[in-house]
């Protein structure tokens, strides 16, 4: 008995020691997104110019609808830059990147694009309508729009290269049909 | 915070009340009127995604605000609250929901606590019951050894000089 228990308790606490390793390591914010696989919700804002854009217009290319705010430092201020660059890129072979501000105040936005020299379409997202629909819970928040209009992808944290190279790029090779 | 919020949301619901009950035949056009309190009911279901553990109905934060706003607005369209709740599970997943609801792999979440409050009344009646039935054993001297008699010789002899 006496041994048998100097064994048991170790061994009692290993599945939790396991399971505690794993909630530990895991990011409390990569929660798995259930739209990923449905079709984007449809969205029509207006954007900082003034022109209207909606997702629909843009049915057959492939759309890339990025989730930033101005305060949301560093991480929109990291991928800024690649998201200009990624767009210059592919849009001549069908690549679209949206920019929707969320909780923004509108000067401080203007003010980033401008930082950035965006030149894809940026809207702000007045009443989070559009944030919420799409079960945004921080910034930045990108979700990658296949052909079809569906949602393929949801990457959380500054976009990288890797994140056009892998999710963006393959899905050009698709048909729209 | 939690009691003023819900007396505030009582006073504000209480003044909706007869606010709708002044303007009834106009708001009649804008469909059901929505109470406060029913906005709350489903507010305090709700995660808020941008907070540590806070609901939608407790936190000050904008994100919050906009989703009652939307809850006001969806149950005025004539949502039930399983609907609207609905609506956010969609697209945010169980995650949303303050209680994970009882199915699946969430039923260890709902079971685990009892279990646990059983097993270890199991184990702690067990022991009391083998604790008692077994007076403790005297506590044993081990036997001296030659080396231990040596020397307690030694010191003897020692204290008798």
């Amino acid at each position: 008995m006496k041994v048998r228990a100097r064994w048991l308790i170790p061994l009692a606490a290993l599945p939790v020691v396991g399971l505690l390793a794993y909630g530990f390591r895991a990011d409390p914010r990569a929660v798995p997104s259930p739209l990923v696989g449905r079709p984007a919700p449809a969205f029509t804002l207006t954007t900082f110019d003034g022109t209207p854009v909606s997702l629909e217009r843009h049915r057959g290319q492939v759309v890339v609808v990025n989730f930033w705010a101005s305060w949301c430092y560093p991480a929109c201020y990291e991928e800024a830059p690649v998201l200009e660059a990624g767009w210059r890129r592919l849009r001549e072979q069908g690549v679209v990147v949206l920019g929707v501000a969320i909780q923004d105040k509108e000067p401080a936005s203007r003010e980033f694009i401008q930082r950035f020299g965006l030149t894809f379409p940026n809207a702000p997202d007045p009443a989070g309508r559009t944030s919420i629909d799409y079960g945004v819970y921080g910034v930045p928040e990108t979700f990658v729009v296949d052909r079809r209009g569906m949602i393929r992808r949801k990457h959380v944290g500054a976009v990288t290269e890797a994140v056009f190279r892998e999710w963006v790029e393959p899905l050009l090779r698709e048909s729209a049909g | 915070m939690s009691a003023a919020t819900a007396r505030a949301a009582r006073v504000i619901a209480g003044f909706l009340c007869l606010g709708a009950a002044a303007v009834v035949p106009l708001a009649d056009a804008a469909g059901p009127a929505v109470s406060e309190e029913a906005v709350q009911a489903i507010a305090a279901q709700l995660r808020c995604v941008v907070c540590q553990n806070l609901s939608v109905a407790d936190s000050p934060s904008e994100m919050a605000s906009q989703m009652r706003d939307l809850i006001r607005e969806r149950l005025a369209a004539g949502d039930r609250p399983e609907q609207v709740m609905a609506y956010f599970v969609q697209r945010y997943g169980d995650w949303v929901l303050l209680a994970p609801p009882a199915r699946g792999l969430n039923l260890v979440l709902w079971l685990a606590p009892f279990g646990a409050v059983v097993g270890g009344l199991a184990i702690a009646l067990t022991l009391a019951y083998r604790w008692r039935r077994r007076p403790a054993p005297a506590p044993a001297v081990p036997p001296m050894g030659p080396r231990d008699r040596e020397r307690l010789a030694a010191e003897l002899e020692r204290l008798g000089d």
